[in-house]
């Protein structure tokens, strides 16, 4: 994969199959999310309860996890605390070493995501089977999602029914899509039914009853959290609520800004592993909570806004970078608009330091985010951390995009502006010499690589309003 | 672990403190019918909805069965469902697995109400009808009484005062399992029930 998004999305832009299935798909989801959220008092009511409850839990964080944490082992739910992917990873595998388990089904898990979990247990002898068909689908490929809603939201049927022949024994070729589909549900039963243990993320964790929400379509989800004797869920420890009251304007708001459900077909409850008595559910359930930089993230009030995400996806699917070059090209495994903040912010700016700048600031995000997370706001403040960084607390890579020249520019700049005698001379010399300066010139190449360098005017505007008899500057 | 546990916190606790703030007014709807609501969502995601009542609902119910040719049929012993087909989940997981994952067409479990507005069943799995009941098997029957469908979710979470007492496992079941994974094509029964039938005691 090449290196930077701007090489990336280069290629993507060039790659019209891609761009086909990204336009229709987004196109669908917009119009769907839309058809949703017609009554604009309501949706306007309803995503600021949203973002008061997420902001709410953020404010009582420690208090919660602790509260959560108590409610949970009570609950007979095992809670481990990683602080980096690394350590998450350990944990599960150290979960499944001591279950001898040599095969994990997973549900669909972003968490999982960013741990590459998968390759970790790969390499110490575990497979890591996806059930979700879009997960199944980007496993068969080898690829990563391109959507965190929908993986495989970049391939078409005929993708797909190819990778169904090359994978699946005794599968012909065929583009039906109910086929295609009864082919994985035959594959992944067979699956289910030999796994040692099933992983899961969580879309809510609520304090007050220590129970873990997770919502779906198609049912692997259920069947990877019932099914095996051992469930591991590993979640962020942004993802609690306080109360589980709370949770019912969060799930009006998650689907319908997703996929334009009024609800997912599943909404599925854990609080507690099988109990005496009952007839499945798995022995033992296991929590691994992971920070990664969250709580780093913060210690910021402006950033710490970012950990409201309840990962719905809407502000990839209305954002006119996202919807042109797709989920690969931001080389993360959050892409659009919550993944230009998120991934600068987890892996660093040092690292991730060109997704800020993969905007052109538009909006659209932040008018659709049902918590309200003010994404614009904060990529103007990313750029301004990695040129020039403030006092503290230091995002993470701060100041890893300061150039000396760039950083004198806009100095000169602001001197030039402030001082209207120096703003005379240099209006006037650049109305001269302006024009010499080639397109080419450092700071400038990259500006007008992909635009037309404009035009000085001969006169300065000052020049031309004293000719028309205005003189009182 | 207890050594991430605790910087994790300390990191939190050092971060700079807010007032949280309150939670602002907004109300879920509700319906002068909810049945009729119920309905209208449910059919919209492929559900089937039939109005029975306590004394029909056995002979209705396999009318239906019969004409999806449904040969072994999953339900508890107190629902009194008398035919030979009928077989109990009333064994481990372990020894009924292979029983369960493809030799059962259909299975009958009741509901603790359904939620109007979203066309949601509420399913409490128990000792009677464990957690896979609902999900394994192709068909998918509920048995819902009319008076327990509330308007909206945070009301029946009041009502049956859920928070107070949450079970080892809660479900809402909207229609059956789907997916739209393959170009936002929708498909039934990917991994769950192809088909979900309600049946609605009046």
């Amino acid at each position: 994969m090449a290196a930077d998004f701007s090489t990336r999305a280069h290629d993507a832009l060039n790659n019209p199959q891609l761009r086909a299935n990204f336009r229709r798909a987004m196109d669908g989801l917009m119009t769907k999310r839309a058809a949703q959220f017609e009554d604009k008092d309501n949706w306007t009511a309803l995503r600021a309860k949203g973002a008061a409850i997420k902001a709410r839990a953020l404010a009582q964080l420690p208090d919660l996890l602790e509260e959560f944490e108590q409610k949970a082992i009570a609950n007979g739910i095992t809670v481990h605390w990683a602080e980096t992917t690394a350590d998450a990873n350990r944990i599960v595998l150290e979960i499944l070493t001591a279950h001898g388990a040599k095969k994990v089904i997973k549900g669909k898990s972003m968490v999982s995501e960013e741990m590459h979990l998968n390759a970790h247990l790969e390499a110490h002898g575990i497979k890591a089977v996806e059930s979700d068909l879009g997960e199944y689908i980007i496993q068969l490929a080898g690829e990563a999602p391109s959507h965190i809603v929908m993986p495989c939201i970049h391939k078409n049927k005929g993708e797909i029914a190819q990778l169904f022949t090359d994978n699946i024994e005794n599968q012909p070729y065929t583009e039906d899509v109910d086929a295609l589909t009864a082919a994985a549900r035959q594959v992944l039963r067979r699956e289910f039914a030999s796994a040692d243990a099933g992983l899961s993320g969580a879309n809510f964790l609520v304090a007050e009853t220590g129970s873990l929400v997770l919502i779906e379509n198609e049912g692997n989800g259920r069947l990877s959290t019932t099914l095996p004797p051992l469930h591991i869920a590993v979640a962020g420890i942004e993802k609690l609520v306080e109360k589980l009251d709370d949770v019912a304007p969060l799930l009006a708001l998650l689907p319908r800004s997703a996929t334009g459900q009024a609800i997912t077909t599943y909404v599925n409850m854990i609080t507690s592993p099988r109990k005496s008595g009952e007839q499945d559910g798995p022995r033992q359930v296991h929590l691994v909570l992971l920070d990664n930089g969250r709580s780093r993230v913060y210690a910021d009030e402006q950033l710490r806004d970012t950990l409201r995400c309840i990962r719905c996806g809407a502000c990839m699917n209305h954002c006119p970078v996202y919807s042109r070059v797709g989920g690969h090209t931001y080389g993360s495994v959050y892409p659009g608009p919550i993944g230009k903040i998120l991934t600068p912010q987890l892996a660093g700016l040092d690292c991730a330091g060109d997704l800020p700048h993969a905007s052109t600031l538009c909006n659209a995000c932040v008018e659709v985010c049902p918590v309200q997370i003010p994404i614009a706001d904060i990529l103007v403040r990313l750029r301004t951390e990695a040129a020039e960084p403030s006092a503290s607390p230091a995002v993470k890579g701060a100041g890893s995009g300061h150039s000396a020249v760039e950083s004198a520019v806009w100095k000169g700049w602001q001197a030039m502006y402030a001082n209207p005698a120096a703003y005379k001379v240099g209006t006037k010399a650049l109305s001269v010499v302006g024009n010499l300066i080639p397109a080419a010139a450092p700071l400038l190449k990259q500006w007008t690589s992909v635009r037309t360098k404009p035009k000085f005017a001969a006169k300065t505007l000052h020049q031309l309003a004293r000719e028309k008899g205005y003189d009182n500057e | 672990m207890s050594e991430a546990r605790a910087n994790i916190l300390a990191r939190l606790r050092a971060a700079p403190q807010v007032q949280p703030p309150e939670r602002p007014y907004w109300q879920a709807p509700s319906f002068n019918d909810r049945l009729d609501r119920f309905r209208m969502m449910i059919e919209a995601v492929h559900g089937e909805v039939h109005v029975v009542t306590e004394q029909t609902w056995r002979p209705h119910l396999r009318k239906i069965l019969a004409e999806k040719n449904v040969a072994r049929v999953l339900a508890a012993p107190h629902l009194g469902i008398d035919w030979d087909d009928v077989v109990a989940y009333d064994a481990p997981v372990e020894d009924f697995k292979d029983q369960l994952v493809s030799g059962i067409d259909a299975c009958v479990t009741t509901t603790r109400g359904a939620i109007a507005e979203t066309g949601s069943l509420v399913v409490v799995p128990d000792v009677d009808e464990p957690r896979l009941a609902s999900l394994l098997p192709p068909i998918h029957v509920a048995l819902l009484k009319a008076d327990d469908i509330a308007d909206n979710l945070a009301q029946i979470i009041e009502a049956q005062g859920w928070a107070a007492a949450m079970p080892t496992n809660l479900l809402l079941i909207s229609g059956p399992s789907k997916t739209a994974d393959i170009e936002q094509t929708l498909a039934y029964g990917v991994h769950g029930p192809k088909e979900l039938i309600v049946l609605v005691l009046q």
